[in-house]
């Protein structure tokens, strides 16, 4: 509910009052207060109305203690928050590259999303201070460097928005990964991943990207129900309960897919990726998987991506065209870029198992479980060992 | 807003330069007067290019005045020229040096303002 009204009260704020930093932190103030309010008072009638008086006021308060402020103070007068849309602007502002990755993130979240500090901090398991200090600094230098407060010009548009689906992208993963029955009630990083790209979709619906990323999200959403066991552990999505999936959210990212497809013919790394959950997704049974059409979804990745980590997906896809001997042939191919990586030496110990090589296989589980810090990985990769 | 752009050489970059011939030489440093010239409504204050890093004298005042031979920062990358310049924000600045055509780092920093 606040998410849906504090992003656009941020954006009316700066654009009023031409100061990102301070229209960052009344915003803040409002959004700490609804917090307390709205649960024991009930959601106002008007929520934007609402939070715009409480952010005015309190910008008031602090404007008159501030008397070099006092020009601004006129600039507060209107009682209704202005109605454009302004979330845009201050998207590409938080997702500036001149800004570190952590701050792009932590400022996205709490400026567009509405988080608060405490829960942003919650989130990536950081302590409240380190992230508060973050986004201040993240702000000073918005300021101090000049980072303007605007929509970049076309030709700067995909280089930036580039910039942006990084960010949402990550925010994704991380809430995809973490996603635990031991964190279920934290956070969840998934869903302000996907409101971030329905909103982003709605404010440009004609980047392909930008739909091909929302497709992606809403394809691995719907299999949300059938990730974990009642306990809690990780299912593989092999074992999976497939009528356990939300099969109406996947036939709508998989329309939207394509059509988004159709209309651009212009295949990016999203909607690639997307490509490929959805023919996870269409198919009925595991081994239903049409891994000929994954292959050539990861070649067609892999020109334009050329990342170790796409590499170690295509030769998953490539054992089961090929066998387990030549996607191990191939990944061993890449071992330096992947050494650190704990599904690198999972995947091997996966192959290694189906060619019969099983302390091999063994070695490899445990380098993996050394990689990890994520319980529902750890507790799969256990399991596999103790066997 | 006034900005420092900053260049910087990496030691490549130097060693790929001094290996050029004296054509290719020239060539290079009409490049960059064209890029000051297709800038020059931004352009503040041109700055300098200045000496290599071992003609660098480091004075530390807070160590009884201690003269060293050396930049202060030993490291693969040095600062090998500055420009003033004003433009609208730190997009037009970001915008500016993509197309600078020499050394391959450069430091864009806001001018304080005092």
């Amino acid at each position: 509910m606040v998410r849906d009204h504090a992003g656009r009260l941020a954006g009316a704020l700066v654009s009023l009052l031409g100061d990102f930093s301070a229209a960052e932190d009344l915003v803040q103030d409002a959004v700490e207060i609804a917090l307390k309010r709205w649960p024991v008072e009930g959601i106002p009638e008007r929520p934007d109305a609402w939070l715009f008086t409480v952010a005015k006021r309190r910008g008031l308060d602090v404007l008159r203690r501030q008397q070099n402020y006092r020009a601004k103070l006129a600039l507060l007068q209107p009682s209704e928050p202005p109605p454009p849309d302004d979330r845009l602007r201050l998207i590409f502002t938080c997702c500036h590259p001149a800004l570190a990755r952590e701050a792009q993130v932590a400022l996205t979240l709490r400026v567009v999303c509405g988080l608060t500090t405490a829960q942003i901090a919650a989130a990536f398991l950081a302590s409240e201070s380190a992230v508060a200090q973050r986004i201040t600094r993240a702000k000073r230098k918005i300021t101090d460097a000049g980072i303007p407060y605007r929509i970049p010009r076309d030709d700067e548009l995909p280089e930036r928005l580039s910039e942006v689906l990084t960010v949402i992208y990550l925010l994704f993963n991380e809430g995809y990964l973490s996603s635990t029955a031991e964190r279920a009630h934290s956070r969840d990083l998934v869903d302000d991943a996907e409101w971030l790209t329905a909103l982003l979709h709605g404010l440009l619906p004609s980047e392909p990207e930008v739909a091909g990323l929302l497709a992606l999200i809403r394809l691995h959403r719907a299999r949300t129900a059938a990730r974990f066991t009642p306990a809690g552990d990780l299912v593989l999505l092999e074992d999976q309960d497939r009528t356990a999936w939300d099969h109406a959210a996947i036939a709508d990212a998989t329309a939207l897919l394509t059509r988004t497809a159709r209309r651009y013919h212009a295949p990016g790394p999203y909607q690639l990726q997307a490509a490929i959950a959805a023919c996870h997704s269409e198919a009925p049974t595991w081994p239903d998987t049409d891994w000929p059409q994954i292959l050539v979804l990861y070649d067609m990745l892999l020109t334009l991506q050329p990342t170790p980590v796409a590499g170690l997906h295509r030769s998953i896809a490539l054992s089961y065209v090929r066998g387990p001997a030549a996607a191990l042939a191939e990944l061993d191919g890449m071992a330096a870029g992947l050494q650190q990586y704990s599904l690198f030496h999972a995947t091997r110990a996966q192959l290694l198992r189906d060619l019969g090589r099983a302390a091999e296989a063994h070695e490899a589980d445990e380098r993996a479980a050394e990689l990890t810090a994520n319980p529902a990985q750890l507790g799969l990769l256990n399991e596999r060992l103790a066997r | 807003m006034k900005y420092v752009l900053m260049f910087i050489e990496t030691e490549e970059f130097a060693t790929e330069f001094a290996a050029l011939g004296p054509a290719e030489k020239e060539e290079a440093y009409r490049r960059v007067y064209q890029w000051f010239d297709d800038h020059a409504d931004k352009i503040t204050n041109r700055g300098s290019k200045l000496q290599g890093r071992e003609t660098a004298t480091t004075v530390r005042l807070d160590s009884g005045q201690l003269t060293t031979d050396g930049p202060f920062i030993e490291g693969k990358e040095v600062v090998s020229g500055f420009t003033e310049i004003e433009v609208e924000d730190l997009d037009e600045a970001l915008r500016m040096v993509k197309t600078w055509p020499a050394c391959p780092v450069i430091e864009i920093r806001p001018v304080a303002e005092m």
